[in-house]
């Protein structure tokens, strides 16, 4: 479903992401795992049409993000950093926005809705403007937007940040239930959400590929190693050390 | 595709029009707007005391000033909010083109002016209850008085593009307005003329017929000029293809 070669980013002198390749399939939950900047918020956004790519080749479900972008946006649903809102709109409304954007309207826009604000426990905000959430929510507001049209690909950038531990394992169980139909790309330096929602798992360290696999085969990379956290230490280099 | 084109434009517009009435900015503005255009016409612009009640020298005078500072006000959350929520990553990851997105903000900005033209129609009743107008000086004043309006806030939509701060965008928008209003009116024009050498004449004349008082004036004459419209037309495409410019480095 998503076909991602030598992927490359540069923002003026500084390379974000270099030489990133992978494919997802459907049924797929693979995790981007990596310290802060280590470019998987830009890799994504290379993905999701957002930033344009210095070099390389991305294809959704076949076709061409940078030939078709139009066409390749329609498949995927996106959940960016921080869960941007437009502040003064309410749930439902915001909702239906994003709908429409996605060429649903009429009844099956209200269907739509109705199915989101079920999936992601919205319904007690449903009328509430977005401006008076609660972090929890104004994530989940934005996350149901990503499923709106029900897309064959999910692109979700730090999906449990902010959350409670409560608010974080609902969702982990979403994205795993999700996952069985959908090809599904997630961040996080949250290591425990590997094992909890991954099938499989790549390490990002400034901008490379340092590691790709099943959460069980990164788990014996390195000898010495006995959990990923420790694996995750040893593969990369935090920000200070930069 | 055509159709799916339009209904991208039209939901677009559609929350960027109904953002405005959420927003106690827009009922300031048009109140602020409705005062100024009757307070100018009425006090400064002696309405009452000309002989013959032509909106044209009174009404339609003051109209540009009250544009560049209310025009850029409306117009600044175009795109510098859009930055500064994050929704503007959100909007350019869905399918839809950019200029979807351009011109079904505009539009929004163009019709919420439209209404507030709409309401100053109380003067035009005035002065057809005090005199006896010519109906065409009115309607090609309307319609300069709204071109001007247009020419603003395609103005503040381009440095909209580039900025997250609305403050910013204010600033540079007004700045950018007074300019393109200051090198086309007449005194300015007419003493600078005089202060240069005359083989500069030529120069000056061409920056000022690029300015928007020039082809205001001629509207406002009351003759019904196409050229002048177009002008206004151009210069909103091409403050609208800055505005694709600006949205695309900020994806660079
Ligand atoms: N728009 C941008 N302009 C310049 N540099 C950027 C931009 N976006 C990200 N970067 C840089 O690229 C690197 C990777 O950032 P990012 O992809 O956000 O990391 P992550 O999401 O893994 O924390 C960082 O060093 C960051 O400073
Ligand atoms: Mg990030």
């Amino acid at each position: 479903m998503i076909q991602v070669q030598n992927l490359r980013k540069e923002f003026g002198a500084k390379v974000a992401v270099d030489n990133v390749s992978f494919t997802v399939e459907k049924g797929e939950v693979l995790g981007f795992l990596g310290p802060n900047g280590a470019g998987k918020s830009t890799s994504m956004r290379m993905v999701t049409g957002y930033f344009r790519p210095t070099s390389g080749s991305i294809k959704i479900g076949g076709v061409d993000m940078l030939e078709n972008p139009e066409l390749a946006k329609k498949s995927i649903g996106y959940l960016p950093e921080n869960a941007p809102l437009y502040s003064d709109m309410t749930v439902a409304s915001f909702l239906g926005f994003c709908a429409e954007v996605r060429g649903i309207t009429g009844a099956a826009k209200s269907k739509a809705i109705d199915r989101v604000l079920d999936l992601c426990f919205l319904h007690r905000v449903r009328n509430q403007s977005v401006d008076t959430l609660s972090k929890g929510y104004r994530h989940r507001t934005c996350f149901a937007q990503s499923i709106i049209h029900d897309p064959d690909i999910l692109i979700l950038d730090e999906p449990t940040d902010g959350l409670d531990p409560n608010q974080k394992h609902e969702v982990r169980q979403l994205i795993k239930n999700m996952g069985r139909n959908k090809a599904i790309i997630f961040s996080t330096h949250i290591l425990e959400e590997v094992d909890a929602a991954c099938s499989r798992a790549m390490i990002i360290d400034r901008g490379k590929v340092v590691a790709d696999g099943t959460p069980e085969s990164l788990r014996k990379l390195v000898p010495g190693c006995a959990s990923l956290d420790e694996v995750f230490r040893s593969l990369t280099r935090s920000d200070l050390e930069k | 595709m055509k159709n799916s084109d339009l209904a991208n434009t039209l939901a677009i517009f559609k929350r960027e029009f109904l953002s405005y009435f959420n927003s106690p900015v827009l009922y300031v503005i048009v109140v602020i707007y409705l005062l100024a255009s009757m307070g100018f016409t009425f006090f400064f612009g002696r309405f009452l005391d000309s002989d013959n009640a032509s909106l044209t020298q009174t009404f339609f005078f003051w109209h540009p000033w009250i544009y560049i500072v209310l025009a850029p006000a409306v117009g600044m959350r175009l795109w510098s909010e859009e930055h500064r929520l994050g929704t503007f990553e959100l909007l350019m990851t869905m399918p839809l083109s950019p200029w979807q997105a351009i011109v079904g903000k505009f539009v929004a900005a163009a019709l919420v002016w439209a209404i507030g033209l709409a309401l100053t129609f109380s003067i035009v009743i005035t002065v057809s209850w005090l005199g006896n107008p010519d109906p065409g000086p009115m309607i090609t004043g309307y319609v300069a008085s709204y071109m001007y309006a247009l020419g603003c806030l395609a103005v503040t939509s381009a440095a909209s593009a580039y900025t997250r701060s609305q403050v910013v965008c204010f600033i540079v928008s007004v700045a950018l307005c007074i300019l393109l209003t200051l090198i086309g009116y007449p005194g300015i024009v007419d003493s600078v003329v005089r202060t240069l050498p005359g083989s500069l004449e030529g120069l000056v004349r061409f920056v000022s017929y690029l300015s928007f008082m020039d082809h205001f004036y001629e509207m406002t004459k009351g003759i019904f000029v196409i050229r002048d419209v177009l002008y206004f037309v151009s210069v909103i495409v091409v403050a609208l293809i800055i505005t694709h410019l600006g949205l695309r480095s900020k994806r660079a």
